[in-house]
């Protein structure tokens, strides 16, 4: 192991962790909206738009990122949608999470006793009231250790974006392999990034978890 | 859109099915393979030992961490460095497959295993079975129940993976595809959205009935 080497290029990576986050974080936060559009249209059962729904679900968690990053990427063009790659891993990010985050709020809303909503209306909840009172927050303690597992899914999932040309963290590894045959200095680095960003987040995720469970409590 | 032809090309369909089998072979080796490891996995996640429970701990959550590229890094360039151990892509790919579909497998295994009334294996232990025959007579077969499900839906965890195989270099469908799109650039230019397309399709056809499996046995297994 180079230690100089380590020291030289360490920098590399945090510009390839930079470009990881960016792309996580408007990933992700486009995959919250998505998530939680597609779960209130589930948890409500508004007819045509809810089969939709179902449909997207379906195709998006049965299908790789890596496959519809080359769809979006450079199948799309021809038909005239031209975007950047920047653009393409966060739509194709938030594409992929948007499903796995509404079955984790829906699985949260659902997990909320009917004697709730049956009492918010004999208290004269409105409906709006109901739902933001007394639904919302109870569903998002159960929906929470699923939401934080998908954050933490999508930034591993993130790491394809190198396939589009994105200068993430593994590109910078392929790249310092390919360029100084340096491959325990570039794996020691990509392994010591990913745990940087990602230990935190699953240190923060398993307490989030054990504070916001008020059925244990 | 005229270059729908692309597809109806002779030779083009077939080869897409050959990569598509290339990728079926990958994550089914992978799978098989899996669950022999999570098995002894998920035994020695629940062993008596902290020592091995603490090391099992270590490497599951290692995995667990670690991207599935990163690690696919790991192993091809890595192990050829440190061993001079050099597997192809395809051997790289099913040993990172087989660790990673061991680890989950074996956490999965774990929790069934946990899940068993500890009577049953004191019951095994008045009758004089020895920890394997409790583990293979007793234990696993109420445990099957609960993992089956999830293990189909790590099944289709692996089956997307396979994808990542293409950035190691392996031949499979969607480099297969790529070289079918880079041989009729000119002839077919916006053959690129068809060939993704049918790829994208073929995943979800392979993906789509073992979600619908995984979601039967739970609905009717969860309430047994």
């Amino acid at each position: 192991m180079d230690w100089s080497f380590i020291g030289h290029y360490a920098p590399f990576f945090v510009t390839g962790a930079l470009m990881t986050l960016t792309i996580s974080v408007f990933g992700i936060a486009l995959a919250i909206v998505v998530g939680a559009v597609c779960a209130a249209i589930e948890t409500a059962r508004i007819p045509v738009l809810r089969q939709i729904v179902r449909v997207y679900v379906e195709i998006s968690r049965n299908t790789p990122l890596l496959v519809q990053l080359y769809f979006l990427y450079f199948g799309l063009p021809k038909l005239g949608f031209v975007w950047s790659a920047e653009a393409c891993a966060i739509i194709g990010l938030a594409f992929l999470g948007g499903s796995y985050m509404a079955e984790a709020m829906r699985a949260g809303v659902e997990a909320v006793p009917v004697v709730q909503r049956e009492n918010a209306v004999m208290l004269g909840f409105s409906r709006l009231q109901t739902v933001v009172h007394v639904v919302v927050p109870q569903a998002a303690s159960t929906a929470l250790p699923g939401i934080v597992a998908n954050v933490i899914f999508l930034i591993k999932e993130s790491s394809v974006v190198s396939a589009i040309a994105l200068a993430d963290v593994m590109y910078m590894t392929k790249d310092l392999i390919g360029m100084y045959y340096s491959t325990y200095e570039s794996l020691f680095l990509l392994i010591v990034t990913y745990l940087i960003i990602l230990l935190p987040i699953s240190i923060v995720g398993s307490w989030l978890e054990r504070k916001f469970n008020y059925e244990r409590l | 859109m005229s270059d729908f032809n692309i597809l109806l090309e002779p030779g083009v369909f077939p080869r897409l099915l050959n990569g598509l089998w290339v990728t079926v072979w990958i994550a089914g080796v992978s799978v098989l393979l899996s669950i022999p490891v999570g098995l002894v996995t998920g035994w020695l996640m629940t062993a008596k030992s902290r020592t091995i429970r603490a090391i099992m701990r270590v490497y599951l959550d290692f995995i667990r961490i670690m991207p599935q590229l990163a690690l696919l890094f790991i192993a091809f360039y890595g192990l050829a460095r440190l061993w001079n151990w050099n597997l192809d892509a395809t051997g790289a790919c099913v040993l990172v497959f087989v660790l990673w579909g061991g680890a989950e497998l074996g956490d999965l295994v774990r929790g069934a295993i946990q899940s068993i009334p500890a009577i049953q294996t004191e019951s095994a232990y008045v009758l004089g079975l020895t920890g394997p025959q409790t583990f293979a007579r007793v234990v696993l077969p109420q445990a099957i129940r609960r993992l089956l499900p999830a293990s189909v839906n790590l099944a289709t965890r692996i089956v997307k993976t396979t994808s990542l195989a293409v950035l190691l270099g392996v031949v499979e469908l969607i480099k297969v595809g790529q070289q079918i799109i880079d041989a009729n650039r000119f002839q077919y230019p916006s053959g690129t959205l068809w060939i993704y397309g049918v790829i994208f399709l073929m995943y979800f056809i392979v993906c789509w009935p073992l979600s619908v499996v995984a979601r039967y046995l739970e609905k009717e297994w969860a309430t047994a």
